[in-house]
């Protein structure tokens, strides 16, 4: 029972911060508009009963940042680093995805399969070529994604031929909006798979753990026998899966590749997530439920900006401030001082306790 | 006599939680000399000079400097009171040019005035006969000179106090001398230098006077030539050498031992010059050496913890190729590090997953110990070992010393080597717990698992092991078994055997 209790004040502490900043953001749009919260069900364009609300709303565009910011949790562990061309692969990805599309003679169930398989492969190809700079050459993950990161969406341009095709199927809207059926947005559903999926890897592999050890002593991990070379480019393979996942997303919302926006900046969304998570950027110990949690703050703070009618240019310079003071919070020295402050308090209390004892 | 009196430390005292590094340590250091300051890893070389410079503040004592009592809180305040250090590794700017690192962030001009400081730069490397030119980069020059361009600038700043912290380690033989040669300059022009290093040879060379540390006590102040180098080996171990002759071991050793294990011929790393080994079944053997002589760079080669060069390895007679520390642990061998936090302990994650690590990685990435599976091995090595956790689920790095290293132990016990390679399991802890991992050695020696087994401390090794190989300045000087096992012939073999492997 003890145990139990103190497993979970573990868990919690790094839980912390992403906990409180949703119940704030929830609290602070109970008290603005408790309608925020609604939550209806209408009918969609192609007929379909679909839920609809800021809180869906919320769920279903946070879906590729989740799923993005789950493989940076990755990254950021064993390398103690960023990767900050995700934006840039996942629309070389979602190119490739559109152009398999394009040149099957018909979409159906197969070619779509296929054509995500092929952007796995180009996605895992790049997250390779990002890992070995990385985990091979030691360059600092943040200068060697720097290169994709500059020459991606060149890349993505090139596949397509500079054109921005659509494509339209059913299974394609279905993939990015509705099944039919399903109230529930398909985005989200994606994100849930994923999220099990790692559980999974987590659960049937010693990943988890020998992530941790290569990213909190690497020189420790070698001499266990650990090939941290190998930890560190699988973390980059797994977060090429995730970026070609986020690509298919983000292309099947709107049928089309536009190669110049997708996703863009999703990176430093996907490394917030990952910091207001409870997540060290420095690498070591990481919780993927933390990074979650985040990417759905992230989108909570925009669509409660919009909803309170601030206009989309000023959005960013509103979220700043709230990341700001929220990664603030978090950091150690906020953190040590706070725990001294309460230890404080309790050995005062525990002095005052005493003292009332002596009295009686 | 008193006049000479350049800085005068007296009655020194630190205290580390848990830990007395310095007890009433007395060091005076006088003009134009240069003085070694000697002891073994631990004996709180290194805490003086911390104090000295100011990154530990004291907790008793006085310093003086020419019979003034200052303080120094900072090391700003040390280089104040004419106090420079030049460390092993070099703190200098290696992008920056020889000037700008003599010149940077001594005033506070708005302007550098590069000319200024290029044609002083030129006039101090002269007259200190120091081969560099001002302009060039200091990253091209070799390590020897960059070393150099350090004590200059330390010299320039009218430093009275120059501390030299293993400043040889690095260097070749030729680079050495020219350092010496700058260092008796310096002592001519009267500055007093504290001369920190392992290698005993370049302490008779260069050094006027010794003193000696141990276990964070004084030993005594000597002169050079008081004090011949068997007689230094000891102070700094720890046993007068006649009262060693007299104490000569009698205790039996009863290990039985079998067929040979583990067999290395010509093995070498690039760190470890090549050298034959061999352990048998049940055998408990000792590498020892002062710091730095190899031992420990020995025993990483027979685990592949650095880039293994050369040699033929052999494992009950089949030949194997280790090149890395799993190709070890898959042959059955363990290695505890010598450097338990940069080595050994993965400090955030909790005591159970530091205990299930190894044997996790030699299970495999597709055979996950269960969590249930894992908190049964913790439990049962928490227990065996007595180790001192609020729960399994602790993070090791809140442990103390002694406790980490046993969770460590349980790491290699848990994948049940056949070899268990030990160094310097017993630093820095205590000594109940010392006693407690020497036990454990002789037990895993009768359940006929072999170790090796590295200290510091010889009266450990000499309790533990049947027989000890002897290295200094990185070569095999002797091997000792039977009735040679005892302080004195340590000592003898350590300063002054004849080196068995040649480059």
């Amino acid at each position: 029972m003890k145990n139990k209790k103190k497993f979970f004040n573990a868990d919690l502490s790094q839980l912390a911060i992403p906990l409180i900043a949703i119940a704030l953001l929830f609290i602070f749009n109970i008290f603005r508009d408790i309608s925020f919260f609604s939550i209806g069900v209408t009918t969609n364009n192609d007929g379909n009963l679909v839920l609809t609300g800021n809180l869906i709303s919320i769920i279903n565009g946070a879906s590729e940042l989740a799923v993005l910011a789950m493989g940076m949790t990755l990254v950021t562990a064993a390398c103690g680093g960023q990767d900050i061309s995700v934006g840039a692969a996942a629309a070389i990805a979602g190119s490739v995805f559109v152009k398999v599309l394009k040149s099957s003679p018909s979409i159906n169930g197969g070619t779509v399969i296929l054509a995500f398989l092929c952007s796995c492969v180009v996605a895992i190809i790049f997250g390779s070529f990002n890992g070995s700079l990385v985990a091979v050459f030691k360059i600092q993950p943040m200068i060697a994604t720097l290169i994709l990161y500059t020459c991606g969406r060149s890349i993505a341009y090139w596949i397509n031929g500079g054109a921005t095709p659509t494509v339209e199927s059913p299974i394609i809207s279905a993939w990015g909006s509705y099944i039919p059926g399903i109230p529930v947005p398909t985005p989200v559903l994606i994100v849930i798979i994923v999220a099990i999926l790692f559980k999974l890897v987590f659960r049937f592999t010693s990943l988890e753990l020998l992530t941790q050890s290569v990213g909190i002593n690497g020189s420790a991990a070698r001499l266990n026998g650990i090939n941290t070379t190998f930890i560190k480019l699988l973390s980059f393979i797994i977060l090429g899966l995730c970026v070609a996942v986020a690509g298919s997303i983000g292309v099947s919302r709107l049928g089309l590749i536009n190669h110049e926006t997708l996703l863009l900046d999703v990176e430093m969304d996907a490394i917030l997530a990952v910091a207001i998570g409870g997540n060290n950027l420095g690498g070591g110990k990481f919780k993927i439920s933390g990074s979650i949690i985040g990417a759905y703050v992230i989108q909570m703070l925009t669509i409660t900006l919009y909803a309170m009618k601030v206009s989309s240019t000023d959005v960013k310079a509103y979220k700043a401030i709230v990341i700001i003071i929220l990664v603030v919070i978090g950091s150690p020295v906020v953190k040590s001082k706070f725990s001294k402050f309460m230890g404080q308090i309790r050995s005062k209390k525990i002095e005052a306790s005493e003292k009332g004892a002596a009295k009686a | 006599m008193q006049e000479d009196c350049l800085l005068k430390l007296t009655g020194i005292e630190k205290r580390f939680p848990g830990v007395l590094a310095l007890h009433n340590v007395d060091f005076t250091l006088r003009k134009g000399e240069i003085h070694a300051l000697m002891g073994e890893n631990g004996a709180g070389k290194s805490t003086l000079i911390k104090i000295l410079t100011g990154v530990y503040p004291m907790d008793k004592g006085t310093v003086t400097v020419e019979g003034q009592v200052v303080h120094i809180g900072s090391p700003q305040d040390a280089q104040n009171n004419g106090i420079s250090t030049v460390y092993q590794e070099i703190t200098l700017c290696p992008n920056l040019t020889v000037a700008e690192n003599m010149f940077i962030g001594r005033d506070n001009a708005a302007f550098v005035k590069q000319k200024d400081y290029e044609k002083r730069a030129d006039e101090i490397l002269k007259s200190l006969q120091i081969p560099a030119g001002a302009k060039k980069q200091l990253g091209n020059c070799s390590l020897a000179v960059q070393q150099m361009v350090a004590i200059a600038r330390a010299v320039d700043m009218q430093c009275k106090v120059l501390i030299l912290d293993e400043p040889t380690s690095s260097l070749d033989d030729k680079e050495v001398n020219m350092l010496f040669s700058l260092m008796r300059d310096l002592r001519e022009r009267g500055v007093g230098i504290v001369f920190v290093t392992h290698f005993l040879e370049q302490v008779y060379e260069v050094c006027d006077r010794i003193t000696v540390l141990r276990n964070g006590e004084l030993v005594g102040e000597y002169l050079v030539q008081d004090l011949p180098q068997v007689q230094l080996v000891a102070k700094m171990m720890g046993k007068e050498l006649d009262e060693l002759n007299n104490l000569s071991d009698t205790e039996e050793k009863k290990h039985k031992t079998g067929d040979v294990l583990y067999e290395a011929e010509n093995l070498s790393s690039s760190d470890a010059l090549p050298f034959d080994f061999s352990i048998r079944k049940g055998e408990v053997n000792g590498f020892t050496g002062l710091l730095g002589s190899g031992r420990s760079e020995s025993v990483r080669a027979i685990f592949g913890a650095d880039k293994v060069n050369g040699g033929t390895v052999k494992i009950k007679g089949k030949p194997v190729k280790i090149t890395k520390p799993i190709d070890a642990m898959k042959n059955g061998i363990g290695y505890l590090a010598e450097d338990r936090k940069r080595d050994g302990i993965i400090a955030d994650l909790s005591v159970r997953e530091n205990i299930i690590l190894a044997l996790q990685v030699m299970n495999g990435f597709f055979k996950p110990i269960s969590r249930s599976e894992s908190e049964a091995f913790a439990d049962e090595y928490i227990k065996a070992l007595n180790i001192k956790t609020a729960s399994r689920e602790t993070p090791i790095g809140s442990l103390s010393g002694g406790n980490q290293q046993k969770v460590l132990l349980a790491r290699w016990l848990l994948t049940h080597p056949e070899y268990l390679i030990l160094d310097e399991p017993t630093r820095g802890i205590d000594v109940g717990t010392k006693l407690e991992i020497q036990k454990l050695v002789l037990k895993l020696a009768e359940d006929d698992v072999s170790v090796t087994f590295i200290s510091s401390e010889v009266e450990e090794m000499l309790r533990t092991c049947s027989r000890l190989i002897v290295m200094r300045d990185r070569h095999i000087v002797g091997e000792l078994k039977g009735s040679d096992l005892n302080q004195a012939q340590v000592m003898k073999t350590i300063a002054g055997g004849e080196a068995k492997n040649e480059e």
